[in-house]
């Protein structure tokens, strides 16, 4: 509750909340506004953003209509970004916490694996991943999934090793609790409040990596996505430039908001160290 | 001389994260659907089944798994990459044609990055919660979100289709054979887009890292006595603070060594530039494996070599780790 007050508090946190909300909105308002197929012919291509009221922000090099893949686009830009974020939270969470739990030999194996992830440039394996399994929605987002991970665990484990010689771990350990117990119900939730805000750093990286790879046409060529759309408007950049400019924007913005909200949940989970000062 | 063999104890250390890495790679590689040869066969248009292979005897593909690993280790200590296919040439060969462009790039973002977010981290803590503060922090947070690509399409369509001040694309211009400090010019040109480009997330972490920490140094008793001393504020701040506050900055030099390789992946393309990254996309869409895992193998050796660096950095600006 005291978290909640303090992040209503920064205007910052709040328009960055209000960015997320709109698309979300947009993802979930997609299929209403716009039935058809995104991807599908909807006019003459290329016709500037307001020259044709049915429109408003134009037809891409095929004649589709760029509005719609905005909409829908950002159904597949928070879907990635979310489910992929699960799978680097989750992976993160589980190999950090039992490095940091247990040391010895198995955080020496665990941290060399991280290490190893670390040293590869991510996009380059995101590249090698998906020349491998091919580029569907699913490997891609799983793929993402995958490169992210190395700092969640990083951070997990740094947490664990700090809490794990705490007494209420060494009480808990006196009782007889379980491994797993401490680690799932005593150290974790401890541990969670920086994780937590260092998914949304994860997410915006997720979004931004999917997006690179769409636009460099090696992600799903079926969905709409925004990168794909920034990649299709590569080919006419010199003289119709909105078809790269506007899916970016949204980019940009949805990016910006994860990251605002991101911070305003530092500042109110962790006010010791707040950004602000 | 004790940095020294601090520095290279870790770079020893990195040696088992190599070979993991590579034999990771090597598996997962062996995953791919098709190989050199189909996709070498599609470049010639087809053929039939002997032709196939013979050219997988040729490559050595029609050993198992680990005797291919095996060889290719051995022949890495050689530093023989194996041979590309698609270029006809030896995969090494490939590389260093293709690396001084990378490298060329990465220093020049590096140093943008890093001294533009020194200069701005050092302005927004000095006038902290002011409007320069305020306005630095924003920009800050709006590099930070905005994806490289398209930054730099946007900047081709200003700055060299509408204003015509910089080239688009290239690392030199063809056909006008400069050479001697026209040329150098020419490529300097040709680098002040991506450069910006490539460096631009990278100033927006440097510039929140470096103001975070001026603060946390400004309020450390040295700083105190330094200005109790009656030094100027200028002085306090280069002689004193900067150095303690610049060592998170240097730190992350290293962490994001690899972020920045995978970021020239993009920026090469959308400049045309004939580096590394735009090698790794290439033979990821050419399906040339030999030279996907060689590029894997330099990257890492790269940024391996990048962290040593920092290590050393490091080590001079904090006298204390030589102790």
């Amino acid at each position: 509750m005291r978290a909640l007050r303090a992040y209503l508090r920064s205007p910052a946190a709040i328009l960055g909340s209000l960015v997320v909300l709109a698309v979300l909105g947009m993802a979930l308002l997609a299929p209403v506004l716009y039935p058809n197929d995104p991807l599908g012919l909807a006019g003459r291509p290329l016709q500037w953003p307001g020259a044709n009221p049915r429109f408003p922000l134009g037809t891409d090099p095929s004649g589709r209509d760029i509005a719609a893949q905005l909409f829908h686009g950002a159904r597949i830009s928070l879907l990635i970004g979310l489910v992929a974020t699960g799978i680097a939270t989750a992976v993160g969470i589980a190999i950090g916490a039992l490095a940091g739990f247990y040391g010895g030999w198995a955080d020496t194996v665990l941290m060399r694996a991280t290490e190893a992830f670390q040293t590869l440039p991510n996009f380059l394996l995101l590249l090698v991943l998906v020349a491998v399994f091919g580029s569907t929605l699913t490997t891609v987002t799983v793929a993402v999934g995958v490169v992210s991970w190395p700092p969640v665990a990083r951070l997990t484990r740094a947490e664990f090793l700090t809490l794990r010689t705490r007494d209420f771990v060494q009480a808990g350990r006196l009782q007889g609790l379980s491994d797993a117990h401490l680690i799932l119900r005593e150290v974790l939730p401890n541990a969670l409040p920086p994780v937590i805000v260092y998914a949304s750093v994860v997410m915006a990286v997720a979004i931004l990596l999917e997006s690179a790879l769409a636009f460099l046409q090696l992600s799903d060529p079926n969905v709409p996505s925004w990168g794909n759309l920034i990649g299709l408007g590569r080919n006419v950049l010199r003289t119709e430039w909105y078809v790269s400019a506007i899916p970016g924007a949204a980019i940009l913005l949805t990016i910006l908001g994860v990251s605002l909200v991101g911070q305003g949940l530092n500042d109110a989970l962790n006010p010791r160290l707040a950004s602000g000062r | 001389m004790r940095v020294f063999r601090l520095a290279f104890g870790r770079l020893l250390a990195s040696l088992p994260t190599l070979v993991l890495i590579l034999v990771g790679m090597f598996l997962l590689l062996q995953l791919a659907p098709g190989d050199t040869v189909d996709a070498l066969l599609a470049q010639m248009g087809g053929g039939d089944a002997q032709l196939a292979e013979d050219l997988r005897r040729f490559y050595g593909l029609d050993l198992g798994i680990a005797a291919r690993l095996g060889q290719y280790l051995g022949r890495l200590v050689t530093l023989d990459l194996g041979f590309s296919a698609i270029y006809g040439k030896p995969v090494a060969t490939v590389i260093v044609e293709r690396l001084p462009a990378t490298l060329l790039l990465m220093v020049s973002a590096l140093s943008f990055a890093f001294f533009a977010g020194l200069l701005l981290g050092v302005v927004a803590a000095r006038r902290v919660n002011r409007w320069p503060d305020t306005l630095i922090s924003t920009l800050g947070l709006i590099f930070y979100a905005t994806p490289s690509f398209w930054f730099g399409l946007m900047a081709i369509v200003v700055f060299s289709v509408y204003l015509q001040w910089l080239p688009a694309g290239g690392f030199s211009e063809v056909g006008m054979g400069y050479t001697g400090l026209t040329a150098v010019l020419d490529t300097a040109r040709h680098l002040v887009l991506p450069t910006l480009t490539l460096g631009l997330i990278f100033l927006a972490i440097y510039l929140r890292i470096m103001r975070a920490s001026m603060l946390e140094v400004l309020s450390l008793d040295f700083v105190r006595t330094a200005r109790a001393k009656g030094l100027t504020e200028t002085r306090v701040v280069a002689r004193h603070v900067l150095r303690n506050a610049m060592l998170p900055m240097v730190t992350l030099i290293g962490l994001q060594a690899g972020t920045m390789l995978g970021g020239s992946v993009v920026v090469e393309s959308v400049f045309a530039l004939p580096g590394l990254g735009r090698l790794a996309y290439e033979s990821v869409v050419q399906r040339d494996l030999n030279t996907l895992l060689g590029i894997v193998f330099v990257s890492a050796i790269l940024v391996i070599v990048i962290n040593f660096l920092v290590d050393l950095l490091y080590a001079r600006l904090d006298p204390r780790i030589e102790a």
